[in-house]
């Protein structure tokens, strides 16, 4: 409870919506905004992340974009405290989801990651569990009674996108599936625990276009519910899923900074910065 | 440009975008030309590719030369061997024989083929021969114990009997001897080391590749590595001097298990490190995001991922000490009568009864050794298959099981079924 003493109070009572301690998980929630504020990162002393300061917008979708190794990765992980898992990461800065400081004092990295979700860039079902199970992982991790297992994943998996082609073999084996499908079933597992955000990670790199377009869809339908924040170095998939959009450079020897952020229709429009422009328009990176 | 030994075609140079490059030599430029002068380009003409790089099928031609060499060597070794020179021994010619047939088959193949082929077919031979020899071994060994023991097997008697009516003058004593107190005392001995043992071993793989960091998991690896190397013999005068000398604990099964849990140990970990290493990373990262803490992580996801493996890692650890002797002398002591309360008193166990056995002098004796050694080979068997049947009930539920799961012997030796490789 002292926790929420030195943030500011949370637009909802914190009984319901807090992050704290053996709350467990918030099967109502709804979707949460992130703000970063003067978020940096190191790997073993070097800093690879400088300053970023940016707000993820509730019920928005947020494109990450830049080229290779400017840092966009990095603080996708820092969103949902994945960095600290990295042998010496290091950071600066707060990140808040929903105003509660997520590396705030008696917040635990667990309690964080079932509120804000993640989907990697390689399809990653659990090989050793079935379909239904991958999608109650979840919940069974943290030792929460789902209620009514069934529909809860019928629920996740069309939420996903996946319930039609999967509903009559949820006894097989995750990895029976094809790569688009199991990263629909990633997501579906991801949704499986309701976050408030989730936290996508060029979620279509290794896909075929069709898939990616499934994917794309089912982005937009989950939207109302849940906050996506989405690496990609696609610049068609940033503005076809995206509200909001970060330019993230990382120039020679210097670390990632994000150059312009804002709407999606500004960014590829008219972006005020020159390497903005080069860079949805192609000419670098 | 297109890499050499792909097929090019005239058509394909005639497109608009090639014809306007710069023509770097003679060739494509009248072809260019021609193309101008409005004149149909010509059909495209297959060139010959060079000789590939694993020369394809094996033909009649070269079972021929294979065999023909074969022949040729066993001559020739033979009038070198018995008549020229008065070398004796069939090991020796055995392996002239070999070396003179792979010289013959590669000079005859180059002659008739070529280099590259001869050189192929030599490799091939030699990897083969290679798997021959280890499935020959096998195959031999298990032979020669089942056609020693089976004869002589009074199947009434070996897994009812012990052996305290055995008096070597007897020649009729198969009748009323077996070895079931050794049977009961090794099945107990390995039972309570495997126990005692694959828990301690699977913590301590989880550690080295799941928890610990640094040096002091380099300390342990290296521990573990030189475990590994201790002599059994060592394990076995271990246990009896710590516990049996001080009498802490007397001979028994039990300080046998201890010493044979310090042979398993080692194995084990060793192996369900480098099964764990495989898990992908990826999935414990998967795990971690959805809220999981470490330990659950490990529990249902990277343990139950490496599962068939993490069981052929206690397979072959149990494998390892089943047939250990050496740990048994100082410790189990060995016995003729049945006692099958592992904590008290000298037990039987099947290494030892052959221990004792092979060397008599009375054929009988030998023929009890033989059953003995056949009995722990059935045993290891058993084992093998009981251990795969339960390590696969998992995947019954899946109509389609990933590839490498439906073959029998890819389940019984591929270590882990996953189909990504490790990131």
């Amino acid at each position: 409870m002292t926790t929420y003493a030195t943030t500011p109070p949370p637009p909802i009572p914190d009984d319901v919506r807090g992050l704290g301690r053996n709350r467990g998980i918030d099967l109502d929630g709804e979707a949460g905004q992130i703000d970063a504020d003067g978020v940096c990162a190191w790997f073993s002393g070097r800093l690879v992340l400088e300053g970023v300061t940016l707000t993820m917008e509730k019920s928005k979708v947020t494109a990450l974009i830049g080229p290779s190794g400017c840092g966009k990765s990095t603080f996708l992980r820092i969103l949902n405290r994945m960095h600290e898992v990295v042998p010496g990461a290091q950071l600066a800065g707060s990140v808040r989801l929903d105003g509660l400081d997520i590396y705030g004092p008696g917040q635990r990295a667990m309690e964080t990651r079932r509120h804000i979700g993640m989907v990697f860039q390689k399809p990653n079902p659990f090989p050793a569990m079935t379909i239904a199970e991958n999608v109650l992982a979840g919940l069974r991790f943290s030792r929460v009674s789902p209620g009514n297992k069934d529909d809860l994943i019928q629920a996740s998996l069309t939420k996903a996108g996946l319930w039609k082609e999967v509903k009559d073999r949820l006894g097989e084996l995750g990895g029976a599936l094809s790569g688009g499908q199991q990263q629909r079933l990633c997501i579906a597992r991801a949704l499986a625990v309701k976050p408030r955000v989730l936290l996508m990670d060029e979620p279509c790199s290794a896909l075929d276009p069709t898939s990616t377009l499934r994917i794309e869809e089912t982005i937009k339908d989950i939207a109302d519910e849940v906050t996506v924040v989405i690496v990609t170095h696609n610049m068609q998939q940033a503005q076809r899923v995206s509200d909001y959009c970060a330019f993230f450079l990382a120039e020679e020897n210097q670390p990632g900074r994000v150059i312009e952020a804002g709407q999606t229709v500004t960014i590829f429009g008219g972006p005020t910065d020159q390497r903005t422009f080069d860079y949805v328009n192609g000419q670098f990176g | 440009m297109a890499p050499p030994g792909v097929l090019i075609s005239n058509t394909s140079v005639s497109t608009g975008t090639l014809a306007t490059r710069s023509p770097s030599h003679a060739e494509p430029l009248t072809s260019t030309l021609d193309d101008r002068s409005g004149r149909h380009p010509d059909p495209p003409t297959p060139r010959t590719l060079p000789t590939p790089i694993r020369p394809g099928g094996v033909g009649p031609q070269d079972v021929a030369l294979i065999s023909l060499s074969a022949l040729a060597s066993f001559c020739m070794v033979w009038v070198v061997f018995y008549q020229l020179t008065f070398l004796t021994g069939g090991l020796g010619f055995l392996v002239c024989w070999y070396a003179g047939f792979v010289a013959l088959t590669w000079v005859a193949t180059s002659q008739v083929i070529e280099r590259q082929v001869a050189t192929d077919r030599v490799v091939g031979i030699l990897v083969w021969s290679a798997g021959l020899l280890i499935i020959g071994i096998v195959v031999f060994i298990v032979a020669w114990v089942i056609y020693k023991a089976v004869p002589s097997i009074h199947w009434s008697a070996l897994f009812t009997k012990d052996q305290k009516t055995l008096t070597a003058s007897d020649p009729n004593l198969l009748n009323h001897v077996g070895v079931l107190q050794a049977i009961i005392g090794t099945l107990e001995q390995v039972l309570m080391a495997t126990l005692m043992g694959v828990p301690f071993a699977i913590a301590t793989a989880v550690y080295l590749n799941e928890v610990g960091t640094g040096r002091t998991a380099r300390l342990v690896r290296t521990v573990v590595t030189a475990m590994s190397g201790t002599p059994s013999i060592v394990a076995g005068v271990f246990i009896y001097s710590i516990f049996i000398f001080t009498g802490v604990l007397h001979y028994s099964g039990f300080a046998a298990s201890l010493a044979l849990v310090v042979i398993l140990l080692p194995s084990v970990t060793r192996v369900v490190e480098e099964v764990l290493r495989v898990v992908p990373s990826g999935l414990r990262e998967a795990s971690l995001s959805l809220g999981a803490p470490e330990w659950r992580t490990v529990w249902s996801v990277v343990l139950p991922t490496a599962r068939s493996g993490v069981v052929t890692a206690v397979l072959l650890g149990v494998a390892r000490i089943v047939g250990e002797t050496a740990p048994l002398i100082f410790t189990a002591f060995g016995s003729q009568v049945m006692n099958s309360n592992p904590f008290v008193h000298d037990q039987g166990a099947l290494p030892l009864v052959i221990l004792s056995n092979t060397h008599a002098a009375q054929q009988v004796l030998i023929d009890i050794a033989f059953q003995a050694a056949f009995v722990l080979m059935s045993i290891v068997l058993i084992l093998f298959v009981l251990a795969r049947y339960f390590s696969r009930t998992k995947s019954k539920k899946s109509g389609r099981a990933p590839a490498s799961e439906d073959d029998l012997m890819a389940r019984m030796f591929l270590p882990i079924p996953i189909e990504s490789a490790p990131e």
